[in-house]
């Protein structure tokens, strides 16, 4: 630092320690809460100590059938939720990782309206054309299916740009010596491209395994059969009761195993997490 | 644009591989973009059966209806303090740990983590803990301040509740942002200001704030992309817009209009007035994308 100075490096301790606490304090809250009976939650405050009833909350979740808006079993979301976020993210890095090829290495006709179309998708968010999306998946009877819940997420500006970006700082080079050695595109695609983008792939794949699991509006829309429920996408029907108290440990335990795997994903991968989001900003 | 020196000469195999990306896009992007300009001039019968063009009188009664423009202040007021919070919050957070130099590294990996916390799931974190019966904060607020917290009857409550589970959910890209360009800022600057005899607030105001603006400015349009639209999930979790249309935004109005209340030109007219408002700001991004401000 450029001066020593001891008061500011204390008042920087308390303010991350301050920060620390208000980022992990609502989680905590959580975990604690989902180790309580159901009786803990219907007089005074939220316990803030551990409970004994870990357990039954969890396997009670997992079982399912605890209550009427808790019918599915939280297997069937979760495996839900996997099977949407992965086909999401494998899906958009193969459809752009090609995409990004044909726009790099080939020269065609309408070569920049399809830039742009592909650029546009940008501007068109799921929630402002709600209506007629849902219209021509209803349409199409991808209502209730994994490629409803999957395939129309997969189009995707943002990674086709990045794989852009990466092969244009490529050396020609590389490219001028596959073809004399007499490699077609598709050989040097995957001879050289692939394992040359290895690492973006990796970052890309981080980024969009979270961006698919956390799904909310799209699953709502797309799913009115339970057996296609997703985690993030059923709390809320949990926590909606109108007569009695939501039962707040399964709720809680339910949205721990909703946090989980994409929180596990950002804590042991986090130098590719970092590289996929500033990446794919770019 | 740009391509490579030397290309495959192939004909037809990069229309193949664009396929895929552009069927979907055209299907389920720019199809239904276009339903939504065409159906914001139709009006439908009762019966859902005819429909009569009507011009712009889908937009006109918008703009003339009072809950539309209560959406719209409800909307610049949820936005404007959502990201003031999660920006000035991780920009604090930031300058700390960019003093750090043993422990920075600890400290990112326990701030950055909710990220990967979906924003539904963070609204009902929230929402637990405002709860107005057993919450902990009203619990707080009641025997320390005297004040009733109920977010279920008190709007302005309601709107604390979803801005603060909004800006909880984005502290940690900001934060992960600021800190990228703090470190990317040289300490020769910083050192130079040093000497001179600025002292750290000095120094924060005259250097590191001006050189971080590139920084701030690209968070400030992804934030503000953030709140109008991916905070959709936030409030359905939790308030519903309510009470009394107190935290309804744009983004919520315009599902609640075409599913609930199957109003459908209007809630197309809300869609393209929306898709607008993403195109104007997409584009303010990516011409700052394409040459940094800088000083």
């Amino acid at each position: 630092m450029v001066e020593n100075q001891r008061w500011l490096d204390y008042l920087a301790h308390a303010v991350l320690i301050c920060g620390v606490i208000i980022v992990a304090f609502p989680v905590y809250v959580a975990v604690i809460a989902s180790t309580h009976g159901p009786t803990a939650f219907t007089s005074g405050t939220i316990p803030l100590l551990p409970g004994t009833n870990a357990v039954e909350s969890y396997t009670g979740v997992f079982q399912g059938g605890i209550a009427a808006q808790m019918s599915v079993p939280i297997g069937v979301m979760l495996t839900n939720s996997m099977i949407m976020a992965l086909a999401i993210a494998v899906g958009k890095i193969v459809i752009s990782i090609l995409s990004a090829f044909a726009i790099v290495y080939f020269r065609f006709p309408f070569r920049v309206l399809a830039f742009w179309m592909i650029f546009i998708t940008l501007m068109l968010p799921v929630e402002v054309r709600i209506v007629p999306t849902f219209q021509v998946i209803a349409n199409l009877n991808m209502l209730n299916s994994y490629y409803g819940l999957t395939v129309p997420l997969m189009a995707s500006a943002t990674a086709t740009f990045l794989f852009r970006q990466v092969f244009l700082t490529i050396p020609d080079e590389m490219m001028e010596a596959a073809r004399i050695d007499g490699a077609g595109p598709m050989k040097f695609f995957r001879d050289i491209l692939l394992p040359m983008s290895q690492t973006n792939i990796a970052a890309l794949f981080v980024i969009l395994f979270i961006y698919g699991w956390n799904q909310y509006l799209w699953p709502i829309l797309v799913t009115t059969d339970d057996s296609y429920q997703t985690i993030v996408a059923g709390i809320k029907r949990m926590s909606d009761v109108v007569d009695s108290e939501p039962l707040w440990n399964s709720i809680m335990a339910v949205t721990v195993l909703a946090m989980l795997p994409p929180v596990a994903v950002v804590i042991f991968m986090q130098r590719l997490f970092v590289k996929g989001l500033v990446d794919s900003e770019k | 644009m740009q391509t490579k020196r030397t290309i495959f000469g192939n004909k037809g195999l990069p229309y193949l591989l664009l396929a895929p990306q552009i069927i979907i896009t055209c299907i389920f992007f720019l199809w239904p973009a276009a339903q939504a300009v065409r159906t914001s001039f139709l009006r439908e019968d009762a019966f859902g059966l005819n429909f009569t063009f009507v011009g712009w009188r889908n937009y006109t009664r918008l703009l003339d209806s009072p809950e539309y423009l209560n959406a719209l202040k409800v909307t610049v007021i949820f936005s404007v303090s959502t990201v003031i919070l999660a920006l000035g919050v991780s920009l604090i957070l930031a300058l700390a740990v960019d003093r750090m130099i043993r422990s920075g590294r600890a400290y990112t990996t326990l701030l950055v983590w909710p990220y990967a916390v979906a924003p539904a799931v963070a609204g009902i974190l929230w929402w637990f803990i405002f709860n107005p019966t057993i919450g902990i904060m009203p619990y707080i607020l009641e025997n320390w301040f005297g004040y009733d917290w109920n977010h279920l009857l008190t709007p302005s409550d309601a709107m604390i509740l979803v801005v603060i589970a909004a800006a909880w959910k984005q502290i940690s890209y900001n934060f992960l942002f600021f800190l990228a360009g703090l470190q990317s800022i040289p300490n020769s600057l910083r050192e130079a200001a040093a000497i001179d005899g600025a002292g750290p607030f000095k120094r924060f105001w005259t250097i590191t704030l001006p050189l971080l603006s590139p920084t701030t400015f690209f968070l400030l349009v992804v934030n503000i992309v953030y709140t109008l639209f991916e905070t959709f999930a936030v409030i359905d979790a939790t308030t519903e817009g309510g009470p009394a249309q107190a935290t309804n935004i744009l983004v919520y109005k315009v599902f609640r209009d075409g599913f609930v209340g199957l109003n459908f030109g209007s809630s197309a007219a809300q869609s393209v007035i929306l898709m607008g408002l993403v195109i104007v700001l997409t584009v303010i991004q990516f011409r700052f994308v394409e040459r940094r401000v800088t000083y």
